[in-house]
């Protein structure tokens, strides 16, 4: 009777099997858990505020995952998923999201005011040199996508992420290895400036295709430990 | 709370002279029952072995803060302990006899008695010759110049000298002495898990004073926001019809899906990772050794739910049906049979456990088994938390907990609410 339950078992086990272990031995499996908040294949999250992770550059996608399992960024969900997991992994990860080409989600500056957003292009193409700001597209590159290994996009992510970000580095919750510079950013930036440079970043359209340029700016306006 | 301060009053009055009176002596710095691992013969390699087994840099260690420097904040039912510093700021003052004090008897230089989330009461288990060489390890940890934060503890908790009342009721000192019954590998398993690797620390429950009395009531423990099953109990996290292979390669890969498949999640995660995974093989052997032999218990009797009519609950199984096909059955199979990459439901230990706080847990915040040397790519569970309410995650669990030969009581949306609390682990 045992035996022929456990043949039984064995029947019923077999096929289960079969059917799934070798086509889920994938990358894309393992990034599952990353999918109810940046969406369907990194693309962007279903609240809004989750930032977009598809085709940012690998390196900063994986100096992220690595600031937040060694406690350099905050964010509790984000802390509990990468502790515990080793660099190559990490690694893996990030690539898997990097080589993701998706086309970005149309966005609208309905509601924001002109004067807002002609400030906030200013900061973003120009700087401020009164208070020695470097433009944003210094080192996030021309078409502010990004520069490759390691400077991500400010394109395509919400406006309360950037917020959110910007008021990090001022408070000092989020880190980057030091020099930080977006730290000395954040902090010389005024709460109007935030308003203004998120104000317009979120709200301009990424052309189809386009995607980080393939090397830092330079000369670079400020010093930074995680550009490359 | 009121009957928890009543209880203190009355232990007081009955224990405190009795406590002084019966203060337990003892010189014996006992032996430890060897290790079979060759790699253990000297002692600095052994007292790394034993501080990496006790996982002594998890506790003394902030997150993404300096090894053993302290810091790290554990929050229980008395309020917020934080670990101090034991690198050679620390404790580079201490002595030998002071380190064997706050091991073996439960109090720092000056008489300063420690509070029990430092697991004296199992590390009391250790010889003399261990805790010096654990000690002799410690003096290699750089000086971190970060100060010790003071525990932040409700009150009566706050009175460090209650400590006195609480030792004479619930602490007794003395190292392990071998089990003549047994051979010298079982005795080995029984000195490792008693003692430096505290595991009843989480796997027992605790009395409403925070001491482990799992005799009398035969539980895993609910800490750090977690339910650490019972050792002892088949259904829960015993292993005593598991294979010794089956056991140390959860113990060292976080992952096992052999004769018996078994996952390490939370808490569980961070001691297979900075610890179990960098134990001797031959040590794990000992624990599953000892480990196989622990007596059987039974689980606890399941309370009967109250506030749900059995009319709802077809109608609850329905809806949890309609989210499991929707969110569950890619990975874990319509049936719940699953595979490698994911846990079988079906039979699943953790989903009709009760309390069944891990299992809401997952379903909330998943996350992924410890990236270990043996697994060093895991699969990992999604969190439902951002796309599912409290009642859909209710419904799936009263679902899963409920079919293919599971026979659980339905989970509320009040106990997933209940899930929401305390820190990610």
């Amino acid at each position: 009777m045992i035996a022929m339950r456990k043949i039984l078992g064995l029947c019923l086990l077999v096929p289960a099997f079969s059917l799934h272990a070798a086509d889920l031995d994938t990358v894309e499996q393992r990034a599952l858990p990353c999918l109810p908040c940046h969406g369907k294949e990194g693309r962007a999250g279903p609240d809004g505020y989750y930032p977009r992770i598809a085709g940012k550059p690998a390196k900063y996608l994986l100096n992220q995952l690595v600031n937040f399992r060694d406690g350099r960024r905050y964010f509790p969900m984000m802390n509990y998923l990468a502790e515990r997991q080793p660099d190559a992994y990490l690694a893996e990860l990030a690539e898997y999201f990097s080589s993701q080409q998706l086309p970005y989600d149309s966005v609208s500056s309905e509601g924001v005011p002109e004067a807002t957003l002609a400030r906030g292009k200013v900061l973003a193409k120009d700087g401020d040199k009164s208070t020695d700001l470097p433009a944003c597209s210094a080192c996030h590159g021309d078409n502010l996508l990004g520069a490759l290994p390691a400077v991500p996009g400010l394109l395509g992510v919400s406006r309360s992420y950037l917020d959110a970000q910007l008021a990090a580095w001022r408070t000092g919750l989020r880190h980057a290895k030091a020099p930080d510079c977006m730290a000395t950013i954040a902090k010389k930036l005024t709460p109007a400036d935030i308003e203004a440079v998120t104000g317009w970043l979120a709200t301009q359209a990424v052309p189809e295709g386009a995607g980080p340029q393939k090397s830092v700016p330079s000369p670079q306006p400020v010093e930074c430990g995680s550009i490359s | 709370m009121k009957l928890r301060i009543t209880l203190w009053v009355v232990l007081l009055c009955l224990v405190a002279a009795g406590a002084l009176l019966f203060w337990p002596r003892d010189h014996e710095a006992g032996t430890a029952p060897a290790s079979a691992s060759t790699a253990q013969s000297n002692p600095m390699s052994r007292g790394r072995a034993l501080v990496t087994l006790g996982n002594c840099e998890g506790c003394h260690t902030a997150r993404g803060g300096p090894p053993f420097a302290g810091g790290r904040s554990i929050a229980t039912g008395f309020g917020t302990f934080f670990s101090p510093n034991i690198t050679q700021y620390g404790i580079g003052s201490w002595s030998a006899e002071d380190f064997w004090n706050a091991l073996h008897k439960g109090y720092a230089p000056g008489g300063k008695l420690l509070y029990p989330t430092f697991p004296y009461t199992n590390f009391t288990k250790i010889s003399r010759a261990d805790a010096d060489a654990m000690f002799a390890y410690l003096k290699t940890v750089p000086a971190v110049p970060v100060a010790n934060r003071e525990h932040r503890l409700k009150f009566p908790y706050n009175q460090r000298w209650l400590l006195a009342v609480w030792r004479g009721l619930f602490f007794t000192r003395g190292v392990y002495e071998a089990d003549v019954q047994h051979d010298a590998q079982w005795n080995r398993g029984a000195y490792l898990v008693q003692g430096v690797a505290h595991c009843s620390a989480c796997h027992e429950a605790r009395n409403a004073l925070g001491a482990v009395r799992s005799k009398d009531n035969p539980s895993g423990g609910l800490v750090l926001s977690w339910y650490a099953p019972s050792l002892s109990v088949a259904t829960e996290a015993g292993v005593q019809a598991w294979s010794e292979t089956d056991i140390v390669q959860l113990l060292r890969a976080g992952v096992v899906n052999g004769e018996h498949q078994g996952y390490t999640f939370g808490p569980m995660a961070e001691v297979v990772f900075e610890s179990l995974q960098h134990t001797d093989v031959a040590d794990l052997q000992a624990i599953a050794v000892y480990l196989k032999s622990l007596p059987p218990a039974e689980a606890r009797p399941v309370a009967s739910r109250v506030g749900l009519a059995p009319s709802a609950i077809p109608i609850i199984m329905n809806t949890g049906q309609q989210v499991y096909k929707d969110n569950c059955a890619r990975c874990h199979g319509d049936n719940g049979e699953a595979g490698t990459h994911a846990p079988a439901l079906k039979n699943s230990r953790m989903v009709n456990m009760n309390p069944a706080i891990d299992g809401i847990r997952m379903v909330l915040y998943g996350g992924y088994a410890p990236g270990t040397e043996l697994n060093p790519r895991p699969f990992g569970m999604p969190p439902f938390y951002p796309t599912l309410s409290a009642e859909q995650i209710a419904s799936v669990l009263t679902y899963i907990r409920g079919s293919w030969g599971n026979a659980s009581p339905p989970i509320l949306p009040d106990d997933v609410e209940a899930g929401m609390t305390g820190p990610l682990w």
